[in-house]
């Protein structure tokens, strides 16, 4: 296993998802001789996961199960240890593809922050690409290097720990996309220039509020970037339900019992068209909304160099 | 940084309108209500902007030092400009007056400006809004950019979303990540979106590993995959299935006999093929389990043996020319024989890395059975342009079982103004870019009654909790 190449079976040393159930999970990294408490019980590494295929479903010793997933960035994003506000797929997915990211990509990031985008990134621009993501603060790019070896990609990211707003990246025309997830990125805009390659290449900066967003889409025109453009991307998610409704009673069963306005989906009030009128109801399918979305995470802004 | 070569597959971009076009000399290219050659712009960056200048050749567009020398006189609100329609000093014809002398289109918007009677009691914002119109309208300008799924797909969206089923390109993006897709995945994508969702797939792969395409009808179709570029080296493990095997291919019966495409060469198999299937089907049924690998080499060695056989025969008409177009013929149906088996090989090994879908069919049954192709602990994604089939899907999957994680989701995407004491969202958004179902799969456990799916059920949505939704319909 590693997050950029897919493997069969559960290795020792393996960082695996042990899903529970919808929302869920929990990392386990996969060692001889240790155990794993769940709701359902315990997972013995040995024995219970150890040489089994990635999608197995596995009991735990209380009779319940569950089933082990291969690591993916996504699924790192959904359970990674938070050190900070991390990004989310639906974001990673826009800033993936507006900075057209792909295999042999040179990408520089900052903050690393919990490593959410990083995972994600690396995995695109794997096997060929590279990853120089900075952190300033030096716990946080410490636990982030450690991650990177336990995840097998220790070879696509380069972690360093100083401040890109008055240092930069640590390298200079090598990069075909920059991403900025700090406070205040008009201070690292210049820093991200000289990152670029000298023929162009794309930037990305993350931004909570409008303010930062004004200076940020400044500097960049200062710059000289072209193509400034921001965007918010939000997702809706929603739960698939049957819904019954029920038909009201307008009296109409004693006026008349032979015209039926409405074709009733369930069948038990079919076999019996009076009961329908009185007290029927009519089932259907329905994508409900959740009850409580998110509704922003950040503006997206993006531009070129050319 | 990459330039510009004949034969290149290019994007011209003006304002936010795209189009892909392929370089060629003396080609003539309508693009915005400009007619144009890119023989000039062979040999530039892309990236690059040009000026049409007249006679439609492209220019490299030099750097404008802004006229800012002269202190900048406006107003501070409209209460005192009138809509006479006689602001505009220059009528229609002085106008096209000049625009037939071959005068460039920026002395053509400072004249109107300063014909403009209005313009120096216009707000400071209100000036800036009616410079950039007028420069959009007369400043003919057009930049050459290198393909790439950001821009062909914001390109298909906006100029042919029929095409693609309105698949809008965030809604792509999110079924790139929730696939997992990277370099070295062995992918089965059955999409009918021109081709791009193939080519965005190609894009995050860069030629590391293998992609099974499967398609409805004769044959694959990629005209939006051809725009990307790609070198030739990306197509030698991008594979093609058709749809009306697969049902073959599961349930063992599968032969290479009647391929979908070309009604002409399906004519010339017609009369050998019934003896060929039935052969094909014996060996199946002996070695039900038998390797793809080696089933390719018999076969292989049948079908050259065919070809002898139509060799003899065509001897005997002595009709050289129509012998040699039929032999080419055969070979090009041997090549594609093999690689249909090559295809159906790579599809019984039963161990993709995962599914895209996104097509104009109803998902469901793709799902079901494509599903079958895929190794436990994978993503699948599936784009649909309506959400109701995708309630029907998320059902039916929960049915069959060896699912989990499923989620139905659509992205909203919001594009913004910003400019110092401007900053707004844009007056019009799209108003749907489709839904998604993703979801992981995992080990199905067949024989047995499947319990875990109903688990997974209760699991996902508890029992008391749907009770209550049923109870209080919102």
């Amino acid at each position: 296993m590693s997050f950029v190449e897919y493997g069969d079976t559960i290795k020792d040393g393996d960082t695996a998802i042990v899903f529970l159930g919808h929302e869920s999970m929990f990392p386990v990294k996969v060692q001889h001789g240790t155990v794993t408490q769940t709701k359902y019980g315990v997972i013995r590494h040995s024995t219970d996961l150890i040489g089994k295929k990635y999608g197995s479903k596995v009991t735990c010793s209380k009779g319940g199960w569950v089933f082990i997933l291969h690591p993916t960035p996504e699924l790192w994003t959904m359970n990674l240890p938070h050190r900070t506000q991390i990004l989310y797929s639906t974001d990673i997915s826009i800033i993936t593809m507006m900075l057209e990211l792909k295999p042999g990509s040179i990408v520089c990031e900052s903050g690393t922050g919990s490593g959410s985008l990083s995972h994600a990134l690396i995995r695109t621009v794997a096997p060929t690409g590279h990853l120089y993501t900075v952190e300033f603060h030096q716990q946080r790019a410490e636990k982030a290097r450690e991650e990177f070896r336990e995840h097998g990609v220790e070879h696509l990211v380069t972690v360093t720990n100083q401040d890109v707003c008055k240092n930069g990246f640590g390298v200079s025309n090598i990069a075909d996309a920059v991403f900025l997830d700090i406070p205040s990125p008009w201070e690292a805009i210049g820093h991200a220039k000289s990152a670029l390659k000298a023929e162009g290449g794309r930037i990305c900066s993350f931004s909570p509020c409008i303010e930062q967003v004004q200076r940020t889409c400044l500097a960049m025109e200062e710059y000289g970037f072209t193509e400034i453009n921001t965007l918010e991307i939000l997702l809706r998610v929603y739960n698939v339900r049957t819904i019954s409704l029920q038909i009201p009673d307008l009296g109409k069963a004693a006026e008349d019992n032979s015209s039926i306005g409405f074709d009733s989906n369930n069948p038990s009030h079919q076999a019996s068209p009076c009961a329908d009128l009185q007290q029927g109801t009519v089932q259907f399918k329905s994508g409900v909304p959740l009850r409580e979305v998110v509704g922003h995470t950040g503006y997206l802004t993006f531009a070129t160099k050319s | 940084g990459a330039r510009i070569r004949e034969g290149d597959c290019a994007v011209l971009k003006r304002d936010e309108v795209f189009k892909a076009v392929s370089v060629l000399r003396r080609r003539k290219i309508i693009f915005e209500k400009q007619w144009f050659y890119l023989d000039n712009a062979i040999g530039h960056i892309y990236g690059t902007t040009f000026e049409v200048t007249s006679g439609g050749n492209l220019q490299p567009k030099q750097e404008v030092e802004e006229t800012t020398t002269e202190t900048k006189e406006a107003g501070t609100d409209n209460r005192n400009i009138v809509d006479d329609g006689k602001s505009q000093k220059l009528t229609h014809d002085d106008i096209k007056a000049l625009k037939d002398k071959g005068i460039k289109g920026q002395e053509i918007v400072q004249q109107l400006i300063e014909n403009s009677t209005t313009f120096r009691d216009k707000t400071e914002f209100a000036q800036d809004k009616y410079i950039k119109k007028k420069k959009k309208k007369y400043e003919a300008v057009i930049t050459i950019v290198k393909p790439s799924t950001r821009i062909l797909s914001t390109m298909y969206y906006a100029r042919e979303p029929g095409k693609i089923n309105h698949l809008r390109y965030d809604t792509l993006a999110q079924m790139l990540t929730l696939g997992n897709i990277h370099a070295g995945n062995k992918m089965i994508v059955m999409e009918t979106c021109a081709g791009l969702v193939l080519g965005a797939v190609m894009e995050r792969m860069g030629g590391y590993g293998s992609i099974i395409q499967m398609y409805p009808g004769g044959g694959p179709v990629r005209a939006a995959t051809s725009c990307f570029g790609f070198p030739k080296a990306f197509f030698d493990n991008l594979h093609e299935f058709p749809l009306s095997k697969v049902q073959s291919l599961l349930s063992g019966t599968f032969t290479t006999e009647t391929l979908p495409a070309d009604p002409e060469e399906n004519a010339l198999v017609e009369e050998e093929s019934n003896g060929l299937s039935e052969e094909k089907q014996q060996e199946t049924e002996e070695e039900p389990a038998a390797e793809a690998p080696m089933e390719i080499n018999p076969t292989e060695e049948q079908d050259t043996v065919d070809i002898n056989a139509e060799d003899v025969e065509f001897k005997e008409n002595k009709e050289k020319e129509n012998k040699e177009n039929v032999r080419e013929k055969q070979i090009k149906q041997w090549e594609r024989r093999k690689k249909l088996k090559e295809a159906a090989a790579l599809l019984r090994e039963k161990n993709a890395d995962g599914l895209i879908v996104a097509s104009k069919f109803h998902p469901t049954p793709l799902l079901l059975s494509l599903l079958e192709f895929v190794a436990p602990s994978r993503p699948f994604v599936v784009y649909c342009q309506y959400k109701e089939p995708l309630l029907e899907c998320y059902t039916k999957l929960r049915e069959r079982g060896g699912v989990i994680n499923l989620k139905l989701s659509e992205s909203w995407l919001r594009n913004y103004q910003v400019l110092p004491d401007r900053s707004h969202p844009k007056l019009t958004m799209s108003g749907g870019g489709g839904y998604l179902l993703s979801g992981i799969t995992v080990l199905l456990e067949r024989g047995k009654p499947d319990c875990s799916n109903s688990e997974a059920l209760s699991m996902e949505e508890p029992a008391a909790k749907r009770c209550k939704l049923q109870e209080l319909p919102c």
